[in-house]
């Protein structure tokens, strides 16, 4: 580097920029916190929604699936599995409840989380709230 | 040669920690690999998401130690002085290796979500989230030993000699502890979570962790080239400048598809377009500072280490970033093998070879001589190729699988279901493990490296 950019430069940029890109940034999240609920569906998050969310937790499904693209490639996209069920809570649980517990020979298969009828419903309840969230038209398609 | 500091010597400690784990490591990802074309390898007793978990936690736990032993090593050089109490650096260290020992055997010996109950996670739910699988107390446990290191290192550097190096460095550390408390904050509402999860993940490896990383790296160059600090320290400026002027909106490039305002689609776009500059900087000045060098360090696997982290890190985090960062490119390709390969070379090219290139160079002097024997050291370049070249092959075949992914489930007319495509993928991912083993082999000789005797330099 020329010896006019003195180190001092240097350092103001770097104080200065990173201050006021860290201000900038804390703007845009108070922003963005204030117009979420436009797009994030919170009407729809009810107790059995929050309930269904912990168990989605408890039972890491993000360490296999994707949820509106985010977690593990390793099994289907679940943010809009709702709709790829034909909009059926029922499917998703009859799915979930008939994995076989030694798995399938040679191939991917879930796993038997054993799930009561109340996690079920809970499970099923939280991925048809996610599919509900206004996620600018992705996945592209049903496919996830 | 000796150490110019006596308490620098407990970076040992660390750094043969920060070795065994990422072992463990490279072990699960190749049952990883395997599992992809070997469906029901290991099941159920090891399933997917908890190798996963195995695999990605020992990443960031052996990261950590490697950031914490660097710490140790190089901030009393830094600030001329001992470090200020070495017992509380040796009480964190078993704390830490116990903690997170712990952590990863109690994934593998109960199932997940027994762990959840048999750790109060109802009562203070932190668990299930993509690399933040730790129970609670594991993560109080990580908080703990975090603030205890950043106590004593800041202690030892602000009544010692203040350097530009050892500032940004605590800044990186300082923050890494700051934006893990996000970690903490688990709400109901989906969006507002995966908000802030990234407030941990893209806020360390895009923010806080390249001033880790530069600062690093800067300290080896001056040691290897003995070349002038005021010209080091100028680019150093510059570099975490430019980390943290694109890197924090720079988080917008995941704020696309989430559920959060369209302004991001832009926003993100536009800064995250950027953050390939600082990772471009670190590439020039590695490669300036070297050919401006002063002297020939006989320590050669240090410098290729440095210079391979520098071509590395703009090569994974730079080229593959800028490949999936825009909006409608990401629109495409978000969540798919095009992520896993990204990350892949991303977290190897930046963080894995900047720890290995100070331990590179840290671990003959704290055993004792300047540089390791020269056979010591060709065999320990060997194994930076095989890491290194295992490691491209991995990205490229990934890149490969998530190419294919993408048009056959996104972009034809006809997409088909997901597992159906993965299944045509197979010899992608076949071709993977193969190169993972590569990857696996060069590391065993890494390790053999550390016990390769033969004629010593002459320092
Ligand atoms: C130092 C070397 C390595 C690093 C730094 C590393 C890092 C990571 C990271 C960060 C993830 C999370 C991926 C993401 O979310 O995009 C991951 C997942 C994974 N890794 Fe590695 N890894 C390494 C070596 C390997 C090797 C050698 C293999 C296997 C041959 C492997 C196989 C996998 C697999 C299969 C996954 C799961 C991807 C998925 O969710 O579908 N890794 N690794
Ligand atoms: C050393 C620095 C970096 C590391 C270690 C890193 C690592 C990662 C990892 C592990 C993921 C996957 C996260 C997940 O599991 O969901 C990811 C995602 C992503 N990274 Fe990076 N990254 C780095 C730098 C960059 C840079 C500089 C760019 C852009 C130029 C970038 C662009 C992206 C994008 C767009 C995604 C989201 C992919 C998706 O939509 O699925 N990254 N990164
Ligand atoms: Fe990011």
């Amino acid at each position: 580097m020329k010896e006019t950019f003195t180190k001092g430069m240097a350092r103001n940029i770097y104080y200065g920029g990173s201050l006021f890109f860290f201000l900038a940034f804390i703007g845009l999240t108070v922003d963005t916190v204030n117009k979420l609920p436009k797009t994030d569906n919170r009407e729809a998050i009810t107790e059995v929604v929050a309930f269904g969310k912990s168990v989605w937790e408890k039972n890491d499904c993000v360490g296999c699936h994707t949820l509106l693209g985010e977690g593990a490639y390793f099994a289907p996209e679940l943010g809009n599995v709702y709709m790829r069920f034909g909009k059926s809570t029922e499917a998703i649980k009859a799915f979930i409840k008939s994995r076989p517990v030694d798995g399938i020979p040679g191939r991917r298969s879930m796993p038997q989380f054993n799930l009561t009828e109340e996690e079920l419903e809970g499970l099923a309840q939280f991925l048809k709230y996610a599919s509900g969230i206004d996620t600018h038209n992705w996945p592209p398609n049903i496919q996830g | 040669m000796k150490l110019k500091y006596e308490s620098q010597s407990v970076a040992k400690l660390y750094f043969m920690a920060a070795i065994g784990l990422f072992v463990g490591q490279i072990i699960f990802g190749v049952i990883l690999g395997l599992q992809y074309v070997w469906g029901d390898f290991l099941f159920p007793a090891i399933p997917f998401n908890v190798a996963r978990m195995v695999h990605t936690n020992l990443l960031i736990v052996w990261l950590l130690f490697g950031f914490m032993g660097a710490a140790y090593y190089l901030v009393p050089e830094e600030s001329q002085r001992e470090l200020y109490s070495t017992k509380l650096a040796k009480i964190l260290f078993w704390i830490f290796l116990i903690a997170g020992a712990a952590i990863v055997a109690s994934y593998l010996l109960i199932p997940y979500a027994r762990l959840a109950e048999l750790t109060g996670n109802e009562y203070f739910p932190t668990m299930g989230r993509e690399f933040l699988e730790q129970p609670t107390i594991g993560k109080v446990g990580i908080v703990v030993v975090a603030l205890g290191f950043l106590f004593n290192i800041g202690m030892t550097i602000l009544s010692g000699r203040k350097t530009v190096i050892n500032m940004i460095l605590l800044t990186g550390l300082a923050g890494l502890a700051l934006f893990f408390l996000f970690a903490f904050y688990v709400p109901d509402n989906l969006v507002l979570d995966k908000y802030f999860w990234w407030f941990v993940v893209h806020l360390w490896v895009e923010g806080v962790w390249e001033l880790i990383l530069a600062s690093l790296l800067a300290f080896v160059l001056i040691k290897v080239t003995g070349v002038d600090r005021e010209l080091i320290e100028k680019w150093l400026y510059i570099i975490v400048a430019m980390a943290l002027i694109s890197g924090l909106i720079g988080t917008g490039h995941h704020f696309f598809y989430i559920g959060t305002p369209d302004y991001w689609l832009w926003l993100g776009s536009i800064f995250s377009a950027l953050e390939p500059i600082p990772f471009f900087m670190l590439t020039l000045f590695a490669f300036n500072v070297v050919n401006k060098r002063r002297r020939e360090h006989p320590n050669k696997a240090a410098t290729l280490w440095a210079l391979g982290t520098a071509v590395m890190s703009f090569l994974g985090a730079g080229v593959w970033g800028f490949l999936h960062t825009l909006a409608p490119v990401n629109y495409y390709t978000h969540g798919s093998q095009i992520t896993a390969a990204h990350g892949h070379m991303a977290f190897y090219g930046a963080y894995v070879m900047v720890v290995l290139t100070i331990i590179s160079y840290a671990m003959p002097i704290m055993r004792g001589r300047k540089a390791n024997p020269m056979r010591a050291q060709v065999v320990e370049m060997w194994s930076f190729w095989l890491m290194t070249v295992g490691m491209v092959f991995i990205t490229l075949f990934l890149t490969g699988a998530g190419i294919l992914q993408v048009y056959l489930q996104r972009l034809t007319d006809t997409p088909l279901p997901f597992m159906v495509v993965q299944e045509k993928l197979a010899v992608f991912f076949w071709m993977r493990e193969a190169a993972g083993l590569v990857f696996l082999i060069g590391l065993i000789i890494y390790v053999i490296s550390f016990f390769v005797k033969g004629e010593e330099i002459e320092g």
